[in-house]
């Protein structure tokens, strides 16, 4: 095929206003998180180049997040919960979700169509439903303000994508080599562990990627299910956050503390791209 | 496939294996299916019970059994009917956006000359980013006081986004269409991707513009998938919380029922009236399936959760 000039141009433009798009608020993002005070403010008579870029730059945004220790900070301890609350979510909602979608690929069952389309009816489940029940549930058990609160319906709500995910990955994989090992003398559980697990890793990842987005990214429960910094996570905080005194505003402490979230998942998103679009796409059409 | 062949032998008895590996079936499947449950089947129900009661956690004392009271309230108040409507109104609008946007990068995905991987690093960003900071985001870019986009050329200066209700809407349906465009474009482009080649080759040589291949060819094909996407991102967009609380909390009439939800169980304690707005909140995602599914059949069997 031959590509005219004007073809060229064509795609380049369109790529160049999709990638500017999204990268945009990541970009903003950055800049006033660069901002010293005074700049942060813009307003009417500005250049639009002096109100996107900061003319000084300063990292006191930054400082400020970390200043006081674990105990004074206001973004230690939620950065703290985040990565604990969204890395033990994505444990056990792997290790759940890869014995269904094993025995769901796999074995021969009756009850396994109504349990994946249980899993797709959660997957359409309005979580504000659950915030008030959960809300009393867990004062009621002391849950509320503690991890395992978060935690639990993070998996809940994970689970689907996380079963998809595996199942459609799970029907890849060529299971002579599962029965060669069960004629081999290995029973049903040997041959998932020695054989399959090995097989299943890229597929398991993939899903361990999605479903830490996921509960990294919630705010709903967030709010809803904490009231300190002993479980409350990034993003809930950031809607709590003050500014030093009564009379600035929080906003280059907000934005720096955006920045700390989304660059490294920024960084991560991209180093395993190929495997995210194969997850978020993987058995989205029959195929 | 081997396997069934292999099982064949086995059907009709119920043989010691077939026993052996339906019970390793339910074994391995129990405990994902119990936290599926106890978070979603048990609450709801409960959400029902709470709210048949006058419960306000801010006088216990009061609490007392309400029959329909907290639904009659809920039903005959404008707030339910105006917060619907706004929820309906950002999720048609951004769900329609989304689905012609993420077809047009799907499209360019599949047909690109080059940098094909580089759009597709482009559009893995919002999908990766927290919601609350990409709401955060546009809101200082939107805001006149901290914000870029007063200060464009085109636009006025002291235009004041937040401060009335359609400004304050678009802003809130950009921020969503840009968060959630990612996804609809690579199931898009996945559905795309199973389209034969053949078919458009022999369109062009009966002499089909590529206007009259995208309309007779790609859109019936990808039927199915467009649905399913569809229908999750509606219900997504019926959802919808993090950006409207970020930026507005629901000033200027642009609360959606999940803010109002929000607003009745967790700022006003009041857990009869928040868990009626619950309960109608899960019947109106009930509809919404039913109607895609019995109106538009969409055919549950394909479809996969997302995001």
């Amino acid at each position: 095929m031959q590509h005219r000039p004007r073809e060229y141009a064509f795609w380049s433009i369109g790529m160049l206003i999709v990638l500017l798009f999204a990268l945009l608020p990541v970009i903003w993002i950055v800049m006033v998180s660069l901002k010293p005070p005074n700049q942060i403010t813009t307003g009417p008579g500005i250049s639009f180049s002096d109100a996107f870029f900061p003319q000084d730059i300063t990292f006191k945004n930054y400082e400020t997040l970390f200043e006081g220790g674990i105990d004074q900070s206001p973004f230690i301890k939620p950065l703290i919960n985040s990565i604990g609350i969204a890395l033990i979510t994505t444990l056990v909602a792997i290790v759940l979700a890869s014995f269904a979608a094993y025995a769901i690929a796999r074995l021969n069952f009756p009850g396994k169509t109504l349990i994946l389309a249980g899993a797709l009816a959660i997957a359409m489940f309005p979580a504000i439903s659950t915030v008030g029940p959960l809300f009393d549930m867990w004062r009621s058990i002391g849950l509320y303000d503690t991890w395992p609160g978060l935690i639990i319906p993070y998996l809940t709500f994970s689970l689907p994508l996380a079963i998809y995910t595996l199942v459609a990955f799970f029907r890849e994989i060529p299971w002579d080599l599962e029965q060669a090992a069960q004629v081999d003398g290995a029973t049903p559980f040997q041959a998932f562990r020695k054989v399959i697990v090995p097989l299943a890793a890229p597929g398991v990842f993939t899903a361990a990627i999605l479903v830490f987005i996921f509960a990294w990214n919630d705010f709903l429960f967030a709010i809803s299910l904490t009231s300190s910094d002993a479980s409350r996570t990034v993003p809930a905080s950031l809607a709590f956050f003050t500014g030093e005194s009564q009379f600035t505003q929080p906003t280059g402490n907000i934005m720096a503390a955006a920045a700390i979230v989304t660059v490294p998942i920024i960084i991560f998103v991209l180093i395993f791209q190929r495997r995210i679009v194969a997850g978020l796409t993987a058995g989205a059409v029959k195929g | 496939m081997s396997g069934i062949s292999a099982r064949l032998p086995g059907r009709g008895k119920v043989t010691a294996r077939t026993r052996s590996e339906r019970r390793l079936g339910w074994l391995l499947c129990a405990p994902a299916v119990i936290a599926m449950l106890l978070v979603t089947a048990y609450p709801i129900g409960y959400a029902v019970a709470l709210s048949l009661q006058n419960l306000d956690l801010r006088f216990p004392e009061e609490n007392s059994f309400a029959g329909l009271d907290n639904y009659g309230a809920v039903l005959t108040s404008g707030l339910w009917w105006q917060d619907l409507f706004n929820t309906l109104f950002v999720m048609v609008i951004s769900v329609a956006l989304e689905l012609a946007l993420g077809m047009i990068i799907a499209l360019v995905m599949h047909r690109a000359i080059f940098g094909r991987g580089l759009v597709r690093t482009a559009v893995l960003i919002p999908y990766g980013i927290v919601t609350v900071v990409a709401a955060f985001s546009w809101f200082y870019a939107f805001n006149p006081d901290t914000g870029f986009i007063n200060n464009l050329p085109l636009i006025a200066d002291d235009k004041a986004w937040f401060g009335e209700r359609f400004s304050a809407f678009a802003v809130i349906i950009m921020a969503e269409v840009w968060k959630t465009t990612p996804f609809m474009a690579l199931l898009l482009l996945a559905g795309l991707t199973t389209i034969d080649d053949g078919l458009y080759e022999a369109a062009k040589v009966d002499g089909a513009s590529a206007w009259q291949r995208f309309w007779r060819i790609t859109l019936p094909l990808m039927k199915p998938a467009i649905l399913v996407a569809l229908l999750f991102r509606t219900l997504d967009g019926f959802r919808v919380f993090d950006t409207i609380f970020i930026m507005t909390r629901g000033a200027q009439d642009t609360e959606s029922v999940s803010i109002l939800g929000f607003n009745q169980l967790i700022s006003r304690l009041n857990l009869g009236l928040g868990s009626a707005v619950s309960v109608l909140i899960f019947l109106c995602v009930l509809i919404i399936a039913f109607v895609f599914v019995k109106g538009f059949g969409v055919r549950m069997a394909e479809g996969r959760p997302g995001s």
